[in-house]
């Protein structure tokens, strides 16, 4: 079953590699699933998660000092919209030959000590990551489901003070999610956000 | 008497020399704006890294290689430090003197980078190291979110000095 879902996702997931130009998603484009390895080993799909309304992306990863930063940010996401329906799903876009700090031992590790409260998935083709258009960690991605499709509703990052969460002044991940949850247009779909590049493989 | 001021001026010199080395200016996004726009005659090489950014940190030395280079006496390079300010002496001047840079460097002090980010280059994700390639004499500007090779940056720098 495994082999068979490895075999699937590369077969789709491959001619998006070739693509010269990666854009990635805008506001308002369908995101495709994924099947991509969890720290229990475990392949894991957006369609896996039925009750779901919608998800929170994240691509992040073990080292990156933003990402450590916001770190809890993202666990307190998941403890402030799973409930509500959407879950935060963590993806690992680093290739670990750059930095053996990312490999998928250390994001085991790293998922443990920190107690995740979401999927920890690792995205070794980066072909998910490609498609996103992700660029750097960490890159938020806020997907609301739309039958069986996944609209692309907030893309960017947090919020406006990675180094002070006490000082934050702009909520964007908060203010996006309570206009999805009350049906209203997201006002500030795009922001951006200093991070660290994500560490693309030398051959792609 | 005589001794004891030579002694003196070349304290005075060391210390003098030394400061200004480790000069780091603190900046906001107003003066960076500034220093973009600003008319110099020079092509501008604006390149955005910190010190926890690995591959930031692997090209500063061909920037710092083309500060010394006299065909490149027409360029103005200027680091811009991406780094917390709170970590300016820790982490930004320790980095600087072990790697003994001679490059101008600033420390931009702004983490809301939301609302800066476009006003270096809209097509900037916000992903370090990037680099503005800027020469305001003729209008001619270029951004590039990348690490570079020695070549790679050499090339693209030729490009403006045939302008010259």
């Amino acid at each position: 079953m495994k082999t068979a879902l490895i075999i699937i996702s590369i077969i789709f997931i491959t001619p998006m590699i070739d693509r010269e130009e990666i854009t990635g998603y805008n506001i308002g484009d369908y995101a495709t699933d994924f099947s991509l390895k969890n720290i229990d080993g475990e392949m894991v799909s957006l369609s896996d998660f039925s009750e779901a309304k919608g998800y929170i992306i994240s691509f992040t990863c073990n080292t990156c000092p933003y990402s450590v930063l916001y770190e809890q940010r993202i666990i307190d996401l998941d403890k402030k919209y799973a409930s509500k329906g959407y879950p935060v799903i963590a993806i690992n876009p680093n290739d670990p030959s750059k930095n053996s700090d990312e490999s998928f031992e250390k994001m085991v590790a790293k998922a443990k000590q920190s107690n995740y409260p979401f999927p920890y998935l690792v995205d070794e083709t980066q072909a998910t990551t490609r498609a996103y258009g992700a660029t750097n960690t960490p890159h938020m991605y806020v997907l609301q489901k739309d039958k069986d499709k996944y609209k692309v509703m907030y893309i960017g990052t947090i919020d406006n003070n990675p180094k002070d969460p006490e000082k934050v002044t702009k909520f964007y991940i908060d203010d996006a999610m309570n206009e999805i949850l009350s049906g209203e247009e997201v006002k500030l779909s795009k922001t951006k956000a200093v991070g660290c590049g994500i560490k693309w493989k030398s051959s792609s | 008497m005589e001794m004891k001021k030579k002694y003196f001026t070349i304290i005075l010199l060391f210390l003098f020399s030394s400061a200004i080395s480790q000069e780091i200016e603190v900046i906001d996004i107003s003066q960076m704006e500034s220093i973009i726009h600003e008319e110099t005659g020079k092509t501008k090489i604006i390149n955005f890294w910190a010190t926890w950014c690995k591959p930031c940190v692997e090209e500063i030395p061909y920037f710092e290689a083309l500060n010394s280079n006299p065909e490149f006496e027409d360029f103005e390079i200027i680091l811009v430090s991406l780094d917390f300010v709170e970590q300016l002496d820790s982490k930004v001047r320790k980095f600087v003197e072990k790697k003994e840079l001679t490059l101008t460097i600033k420390l931009l002090d702004d983490t809301d980078y939301n609302s800066w980010i476009n006003k270096i280059d809209p097509t900037w994700s916000g992903a370090i190291p990037a680099t503005l390639v800027v020469n305001n004499s003729y209008g001619k500007r270029k951004f590039f979110e990348k690490q570079f090779t020695e070549q790679e940056l050499e090339n693209e720098l030729l490009e403006f000095k045939d302008q010259l």
